[in-house]
Parts: C-alpha cells; sequence; structure tokens
C-alpha cells in the first residue's frame, strides 16, 4: 500500500498560517495541520473520510493555536 | 550526495527502497508525533519513541548509556550496523537520534533526505507491519561531548563571542514575540534571544519537499550571518531536537570542524534567574 490521494493546502486557523495535508492509506484518511513557522505539526487526525480526517485535525488545531499568544517587548 | 562534506551520512529514498530487508541495515522512523508510524511506514521500518526511548524520563538529560545499549540492542543494531533513520517534520527527531547515537560513537548512523514526507509523497510502498527484530548485543563507547554545549559552555560564548550562537526557532520565538512555535506548549517564562545570537531558521536549510539544500546555497545561508567553518559554532533552539538538525547540515554537509548542540536551549536559558536576554530582531 502506498499513500494515496495527496493533497495540500494553506488556510489560516485562529489567526496563524498552516498547512493542511491530507492523504489515504489503505483504508484510512489522514489529516495533518502544520504550522508555517516554524513548519511544526501541531495537529493530526484520521478517518473513514477525508471530511471526517481533515475535521478532527482541524478541530484539534482550533484548540491547540487558540491557546497561542504573542507577546509585546 | 557527494556535494556534501559527508555524503556517507545522507542516504536518498530511492537508495533506501533498494536496500529495503539487506542485512546489516535497519530502518528507524523517530517522529515528532510519535502516532505517524502507525499510519504507515517504510517498510521493515522500526519505530523509536523520542518522549520515553530517546531521552532520560527522570531527569533532563539525553539518553543514558546503558539505556541506549538496551534499546539498540533491542532494534537489533550492533556496532557495525547501518542505522537509516528518517522521520517527520523534515527529520526533526530522526537528526536527534543521529546526535545521540554519534554522542555514544556509533559509526554508521545516515538520515534518510527528505524523511517521511518524501517517501510519502513519492509514494513508495508503506506497511504498517511492526517487525520483531532479533536482539543483538550492542556496547556503546564512551560519550563523546564535544559535540554537545552545556549552559556554561554558552555563557562562555556570549561573554566572549568564542563561538558564533546559531538560534535556529523561527523569528517570532527569536525576537521573544512568541514562547514556542505556534500551537506548541510554552516551555520558558520569558522570550527572546540569548545576547549576539544569529537568527537562521532550521528550515532555511530545506528545500520544499523536504530535502536539504544544495552545498552551495547552504554555505551562502551560514556564512551571510558570519557562521563560518573556521570559528565553533553553537547551535540552539527550544528543546534541541531543532538545533540538531542545523547541527548536523553544519557538520555532515558542510564539513564544519567544530559544531556543539545545545539541547538545553530555550526551554533552559528561558527559564534561567537572571539570564541575559536580549529581545528584537538580531542586532547587526
Amino acid at each position: 500500500m502506498r499513500a494515496e490521494e495527496f493533497s495540500e493546502r494553506r488556510d489560516r486557523i485562529e489567526g496563524w498560517d498552516v498547512k493542511v495535508t491530507l492523504y489515504r492509506i489503505d483504508q484510512r484518511y489522514h489529516c495533518r495541520v502544520d504550522n508555517v513557522s516554524p513548519g511544526a505539526t501541531v495537529s493530526r487526525g484520521d478517518g473513514k473520510t477525508r471530511e471526517e480526517a481533515e475535521k478532527t485535525a482541524v478541530d484539534k488545531a482550533k484548540e491547540r493555536l487558540g491557546k497561542t499568544k504573542t507577546r509585546q517587548n | 550526495m557527494e556535494q556534501y562534506a559527508h555524503p556517507e551520512a545522507l542516504v536518498t529514498t530511492g537508495w533506501v527502497e533498494d536496500n529495503l530487508g539487506k542485512p546489516g541495515i535497519v530502518v528507524c522512523e523517530v517522529d515528532v508525533d510519535t502516532k505517524a508510524y502507525d499510519e504507515g511506514h517504510v517498510p521493515g521500518a522500526i519505530a523509536w519513541n523520542w518522549t520515553t526511548e530517546l531521552c532520560d524520563t527522570v531527569k533532563r538529560d539525553i539518553i543514558p548509556k546503558e539505556k541506549l545499549e538496551k534499546l539498540l540492542g533491542a532494534s537489533g543494531i550492533a556496532p557495525q550496523t547501518t542505522v537509516i533513520l528518517y522521520g517527520d517534520n523534515n527529520n526533526w527527531f530522526a537528526a536527534w537520534a543521529f546526535w545521540q547515537l554519534k554522542i555514544y560513537g556509533h559509526k554508521d548512523a545516515r538520515i534518510m533526505n527528505g524523511g517521511r514526507k518524501k517517501w510519502l509523497e513519492e509514494g513508495r510502498e508503506v506497511s504498517k507491519d511492526k517487525p520483531q527484530p532479533k536482539p543483538a548485543t550492542y556496547s556503546a563507547k564512551a560519550p563523546d561531548f564535544s559535540i554537545r554545549s552545556y549552559l556554561p559552555d554558552v555563557q562562555q560564548a556570549m561573554k566572549t563571542k568564542g563561538a558564533a550562537l546559531v538560534d535556529v526557532r523561527s523569528p517570532a520565538e527569536f525576537t521573544g514575540e512568541l514562547l514556542s512555535p505556534p500551537g506548541l506548549p510554552e516551555t520558558c517564562q520569558r522570550g527572546g534571544h540569548i545576547p549576539g545570537a544569529r537568527s537562521i531558521p532550521w528550515g532555511k536549510a530545506c528545500n520544499e519537499d523536504g530535502t536539504f539544500k544544495q552545498a552551495a546555497d547552504l554555505k551562502k545561508l551560514y556564512g551571510s550571518e558570519g557562521v563560518t567553518p573556521e570559528k565553533p559554532v553553537i547551535a540552539y533552539c527550544r528543546i534541541g531536537e531543532r538545533s540538531s538538525h542545523t547541527w548536523y547540515v553544519l557538520k555532515y554537509l558542510l564539513g564544519y570542524k567544530d559544531v556543539r548542540n545545545y539541547d538545553g536551549s530555550w526551554t533552559e536559558w528561558g527559564n534561567l534567574v537572571g539570564a541575559a536576554i536580549e529581545t528584537g530582531p538580531a542586532k547587526s
């Protein structure tokens, strides 16, 4: 088996630039949300459909990114 | 690969595919997100969990010698085994594992250029099977800490400017606007950077597909910030894994002789009482 149906897009979640990557391995879809800078994975999700995988990952990303605070120096 | 100072420390995804299952070679996935391996991985690859297997789980430190020997032995790795490391996030923790293997003197460790991302995107075969390696006996060498910096080394470098300090975090972490990458837990009390450090984010060493940039581009990247082969270099980030990546680039791709990873990094410096901190962009 291989990773198939790859897609990648830029998006903005809770004010942060992110990259949303989706693919299928075997019968499962996998989604990963990475912050654009520095390029770390914020969340992952999987499911039987693309939508399910993406919703899981994006919901977790919203929660985690929503906690990130910027500071003024 | 021949453009790099140590081409023997880097392999392509194609090389890995051609050499899967050959005796004397162990492929190991080390991810930031330790669940990634379960989605599907390079066939025959084992996995190491950096949060439990590549560190001392009691005190904050790298893996102790005896624990490393057990881990490698259980992974079917002997001192003469070729260990191929790869992982997510363009090999952040694969580089962390590589750095620790070098501390303990493992001779033949290599990184798969482009890591997990490239393997998947190229549509190469993946497996969900978890191999059961035949145990081996591993006797590690005494740790070589010439590739590691501790806090006093960094304090000294800051005062004397005897080494180039390279902050590989994102620009917003460097200036102090952020205490951690967006979406990741904050692990320090203060933001900013070590006075005198140059900001060269780790990702500038990589192409979009996760592979390392050409040697000429890497030389230009670091040289333009005054980070040159003649002077010792200390790289740091937040917890030491992104800086292992830069350490690998400087030492193995560019051949700098004296490069150290300060794995205490910003979680140590940014929590120190009374430590000097600069905020805002780097001073020229």
